[in-house]
């Protein structure tokens, strides 16, 4: 079985239509998950499933796909998305930001501005903001139905009981266009305030739980929280180790056994490009990750 | 080293070449063959057939190939092929009265209308490693009786003739049959889609869940009406011709119970009964899909739901062990900006609790 025994980006016609319905609806109703028939993808659910079903129904062939996971376009799993789509669909690939036309991600938002003429699709694995909470599916629906989401602000509540501040870090729970409570995906909670007002359409999947939903561009996306403990953004307090960033989210990286540790830039692209920009003669020294 | 700690695209060719190596294992041993796994590991076959949901001895032995023999991952290639398949509708239902059939046993009645044929069951075997099938044997040939096109009745048409035990639940013809591969599962399930999800469901899964009723969480009183084993006719309603046209014969294991009820406010007591159905020779399975199936209908038959096997959210969500085991394996992937963002948060909240627990007097200081 070759690539050529399967339809453009892997998925049938029959099936894309459906999930470009599911997506229009999707749009239609910001953060309002939508069942939609997933289908079973040659890669493991709970690795992307949904995103690349997403992606393959938005697809086409003069697109560029840029594939990120935590923020880098090398890791091990962005390098099997890409090269799944390189392979099904014959598309142009690309890891600088600007020049994607469709964003596959895991767990993060590029640093740089999204545009209008950009596509940010995110891999979910829980869709349901309220499942930490409620293990029901139909009991979730109706609550979300009611707009019944007092249970979430008990939780935030007891948490700044408990801790004296909110203890979520990641999939910080955000209210979508004034109505739906929506899990970001586990995107830092550094991350949130890129999605409100984005220029850029932003399409989750979740193939496993099979729901979508999405923020069209320029809503409003509010990241829940009480007036005297306003949301607010983590960040290390450190600069990039590598481009000298002050305003990027930054991995860790534990440089030898005895504890010496330095920060870097989870976007890869982002640092490569302030890197480039900063000293465009000394490139050949520096190493470009990407 | 910061490059380092990123995967690499040829870090993973690389990997992909050694699971190849390693599949091959000693190249001096002569590699398997489809047909060998078709024919000599035919239950393995079954299972993945079954819980891939394709009927196709040599993919699914591919698959097992494939996979090294690790069974889940060969549903797994098995379900991401038949996915791609185009569907050109339903077969009409299989009528397992007129099964060829191959075992067909009853733990209800010591003998019944066309007898019990044990067939070939590894029950009543002395499980006893066998030292000459190591050196490999030619075993003797089978006992032959001549076979009967006679249809044989099943045992709870028997007992529904007395109406001792609740009707078959007639399926609607005009209605489209569900399939959870087509439309999300939604809740409350109806009984097409429960026991597809429970017929897809994970062996093990299914047979612990199974067991767990029998050991008091959600006692259903089962009795093994009739387990029966063989061929059935597959026929496809083609709408060209206007009749239904036999496509071919498929080997399936069936298992009724029949379960003991005493009744409700609204149901008669009489037995009532539990369904599981397989393809190839998937017996435990086929056994433990009907408890779990029974099991489920707690809430139709009005009793109280109490225990995991009759909740039909906790069942049919985790059920699936391609789901299953892709969201557990997704740990491997990275989370580092997940853990960076927890260990911020950790950090933090230690700072607090080391300064709320220095002395008064250094705090005072301190403001």
């Amino acid at each position: 079985m070759n690539a050529q025994a399967y339809n453009f980006a892997y998925l049938d016609e029959q099936t894309k239509r459906m999930i470009r319905r599911a997506i229009l609806k999707a749009v239609a109703v910001p953060g309002y998950q939508v069942p939609f028939a997933s289908r079973e993808m040659p890669m493991p659910y709970g690795w992307g499933t949904g995103g690349v079903q997403v992606t393959a129904a938005v697809l086409g062939p003069d697109d560029v796909l840029k594939v990120i996971d935590q923020g880098s376009d090398d890791t091990t799993n962005a390098v099997s998305i890409r090269k799944f789509f390189a392979k099904t669909a014959g598309v142009a690939t690309t890891t600088r930001t600007e020049d994607a036309t469709v964003i596959q991600t895991r767990h993060r938002i590029p640093e740089a501005q999204l545009t209008e003429d950009q596509i940010l699709v995110f891999q979910v694995p829980i869709p349901e903001p309220l499942r930490f909470l409620e293990p029901r599916e139909t009991e979730t629906r109706r609550m979300h139905a009611l707009a019944d989401y007092g249970v979430m602000h008990v939780k935030l509540y007891e948490d700044i009981a408990r801790h004296g501040h909110i203890a979520t870090t990641y999939a910080y729970p955000v209210k979508v266009a004034d109505r739906y409570v929506m899990d970001p995906s586990p995107t830092p909670k550094f991350d949130n305030p890129k999605m409100d007002n984005c220029p850029a359409l932003q399409l989750f999947g979740a193939g496993r739980e099979k729901r979508i939903y999405a923020i069209p561009p320029y809503t409003s996306v509010v990241s829940l929280d009480f007036e005297d403990h306003p949301f607010e953004p983590y960040r290390q307090d450190a600069p990039c180790a590598l481009c000298g960033a002050t305003d990027s989210y930054l991995d860790e990286v534990i440089m030898d056994d005895r504890g010496s540790r330095m920060f870097v830039c989870s976007d890869s692209d982002y640092c490569a490009s302030r890197r480039d920009a900063a000293a465009p003669a000394e490139q050949a020294g520096a190493a470009h990750d990407a | 080293m910061y490059v380092a700690a990123k995967g690499g695209e040829r870090a993973i060719e690389a990997a992909h070449r050694l699971l190849a190596h390693e599949r091959r294992g000693d190249p001096s041993v002569p590699e398997l063959t489809l047909a060998q796994i078709g024919e000599q590991l035919t239950l393995a076959v079954d299972r993945v057939m079954t819980e891939g949901s394709l009927y196709d001895r040599e993919l699914a032995a591919l698959a097992i190939k494939q996979a090294r023999g690790d069974l889940i991952e060969a549903i797994f290639l098995l379900r991401a092929f038949r996915t791609t398949l185009p569907r050109f509708g339903a077969s009409e239902p299989l009528d397992t009265s007129a099964m060829q059939m191959r075992r067909r046993i009853s733990a209800t009645f010591k003998d019944l209308p066309g007898g019990q044929i044990l067939g070939p069951t590894f029950d009543y075997t002395h499980r006893l490693l066998d030292p000459e099938l190591a050196a490999g044997e030619a075993p003797h040939p089978p006992s032959r009786a001549p076979s009967s096109d006679a249809a044989m009745p099943r045992v709870t048409d028997f007992l529904a003739d007395d109406d001792l035990i609740e009707r078959s639940p007639g399926a609607d013809t005009d209605a489209a049959v569900g399939d959870l591969t087509q439309t999300p599962l939604e809740f409350p399930a109806g009984r097409d889609v429960r026991l597809q999800n429970l017929a897809r469901g994970d062996e093990g899964f299914l047979l612990a869940l199974g067991y767990s009723t029998q050991r008091g969480y959600g006692r259903t009183h089962p009795f093994a009406g009739e387990i029966r084993m063989g061929e059935v006719e597959v026929s496809f309603h083609a709408e060209e011709v206007g009749f239904a046209v036999p496509l071919g014969r498929i080997t399936v294991t069936e298992c009724q119970t029949v379960n003991q009820f005493q009744g409700s406010a609204t149901e008669p007591p009489r037995f009532t009964r539990g369904y599981g159905l397989c393809f190839g020779h998937c017996e435990r399975k086929a056994m433990a899909m009907a408890l779990v199936d029974r099991a489920l209908r707690t809430r139709e038959l009005g009793q109280e739901i109490n225990a995991p096997a009759q909740d039909e959210e906790f069942v049919l969500s985790h059920s699936d062990n391609v789901q299953a085991t892709g969201f557990v394996e997704h740990l491997k992937l990275p989370h580092y900006v997940d853990f960076q963002a927890e260990l911020g948060l950790l950090r933090k909240m230690r700072t607090e609790f080391d300064a709320a627990r220095e002395p008064e007097a250094t705090r005072e200081a301190a403001e």
